[in-house]
């Protein structure tokens, strides 16, 4: 085995700027997962069959067919159909915000209904309206139980986030996979993401804990 | 003053209320007592509407409550709820487990809520645990927490549902205590307890429930010393 990484060294900074690329649209796919996740975990826990149904359906699409059908359907199948080429960056931001709103839906809708039933009880008997019940008793214990599978959802999609590289997004995993053909060595360019993929969740865990732990002070 | 008539319960294929009618006076206290299973807390949550009954009516001070138009919230506000198992709000000091109703359903100002607050938690022997959670209180303490909670609305009418039945035994008598002196205030209170001797103390009139069937009605003297129907009797000789 001979590895040799001075032949990576021009690359380097071309490989670093798909450190902010990759966590661009990761973050902004994070943003429409929570903000579509957090609309269609209010669906679910409201008395409308018709909402829950749409949901439900909606989530039962999204995580029961692969992500990387998703990500080709959305990038290939909707310029065929509407004639309007969306790009790389919107394609990816559609597939895994999209995506990540269907798991996101459920970890919150779980995270509210792990919240003990006397809670509500409680605030009805005290003649506390729907809106300050969830407002000021129910979220605020969900979301320690939320946050922990939160922040499991977002170290999954940063991962995974290396597929769009299928559609030529020029996120780490692409430029690596570019480097490799350049220089005709795979090892180190791969080698190389893999530490920065590793560095990003490592990061992203910590601050998940540190979380936590700010939530779990009034136990 | 609360009147039902004709209540009755069902879930599912299982009714657990049949056909239950009583009356409870301005200022009574009700002791409801029973086996386990008898439909005692199903009863009891009828009163304020967290369950509702699958048909007859509940009056409170004539006001029909069972009116489909009815305003839930607005009814309970008139009505404290105590549960077995508290049910504090564990991300609330204690001090504002209590001042929160009272703030949002009232609309009281921090400040007013706060002190009304603090004047029940005063009564009920608890000024040195205003700041703490409530995961740092004994279970006495808990439910003294959630009675004040209750008071700070300012309740015409209390509901206890098996108040003393989570606690340790040596913590039994703070809370009775802290009932008690609601008794002297002449409100009126509807108690599901197991408490038998507390229920003879106290109470004006005692609910005996069994299967869902309120069986017998009486003075708790009269009650307790000559029960008149078997099933009543059979449940006394199993808990005196
Ligand atoms: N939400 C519910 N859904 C279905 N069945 C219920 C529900 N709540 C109570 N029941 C049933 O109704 C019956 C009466 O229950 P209830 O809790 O009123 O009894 P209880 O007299 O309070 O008993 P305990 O002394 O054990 O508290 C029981 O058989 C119970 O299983
Ligand atoms: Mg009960």
């Amino acid at each position: 085995m001979n590895l040799d990484f001075s032949q990576i060294v021009p690359y380097i900074p071309f490989m670093i700027e798909g450190i902010w690329v990759t966590l661009g649209f990761v973050f902004v796919s994070i943003l429409i997962g929570l903000i579509l996740g957090i609309i269609l975990a209010l669906f679910k826990i409201t008395k409308s069959k018709l909402l829950i149904g749409v949901a439900d359906v909606y989530t039962s699409i999204f995580r029961g067919t692969p992500l990387i059908l998703q990500l080709m359907i959305i990038y290939f199948a909707i310029p065929q159909l509407t004639g309007y080429d969306i790009g790389a960056f919107v394609s990816a931001i559609m597939a895994f915000g999209l995506n990540s709103a269907a798991y996101v839906s459920e970890i919150i809708r779980a995270g509210i209904m792990a919240v003990d039933r006397g809670q509500i009880e409680a605030a009805e008997a005290l003649g506390v309206s729907y809106r300050p019940m969830m407002q000021n008793i129910i979220l605020p214990q969900a979301v320690k139980n939320i946050l922990p599978a939160l922040m499991n959802e977002f170290i999954t999609l940063t991962k995974e986030s290396a597929i769009v590289s299928t559609i030529g997004y020029l996120d780490l995993m692409r430029r690596a996979q570019i480097v490799g053909a350049d220089i005709y060595r795979n090892f180190e360019p791969l080698l190389f993401v893999g530490a920065i993929y590793w560095v990003m969740v490592f990061v992203l865990t910590k601050l998940g804990k540190a979380a936590e732990r700010r939530l779990r002070q009034s136990d | 003053m609360i009147k039902a008539v004709n209540i009755t319960k069902d879930f599912g294929a299982n009714t657990v209320l049949k056909d239950i009618s009583t009356t409870i006076n301005h200022g009574e206290v009700v002791a409801i007592i029973g086996p386990s299973g008898s439909g005692k807390s199903t009863f009891l949550r009828c009163l304020n509407l967290l369950e509702e009954p699958t048909s007859g009516n509940i009056f409170i001070n004539d006001k029909k409550i069972t009116d489909k138009k009815i305003d839930k919230l607005a009814i309970r506000k008139n009505i404290g709820m105590v549960f077995q198992h508290f049910h504090l709000f564990p991300h609330m000091t204690v001090l504002e487990n209590v001042a929160y109703a009272p703030q949002k359903v009232k609309k009281l100002s921090k400040t007013e809520a706060e002190s009304i607050a603090n004047k029940l938690l005063d009564k009920v022997g608890l000024t040195d645990k205003v700041a703490a959670y409530p995961n740092r209180l004994s279970g006495g303490q808990k439910q003294r927490v959630a009675i004040a909670r209750a008071l700070a609305m300012e309740p015409e009418i209390m509901l206890f549902d098996e108040p003393t039945s989570a606690l340790d035994p040596e913590m039994v008598k703070e809370v009775l205590d802290v009932m008690k002196d609601l008794v002297d205030t002449g409100m009126t209170m509807v108690i599901v307890t197991h408490e038998m001797n507390f229920a003879k103390e106290v109470a004006d009139k005692v609910l005996f429930l069994a299967d869902g069937v309120l069986v017998e009605e009486g003075r708790p003297q009269e009650f307790f010393n000559h029960p008149k129907t078997e099933r009543a009797q059979d449940f006394l000789a199993k808990v005196l």
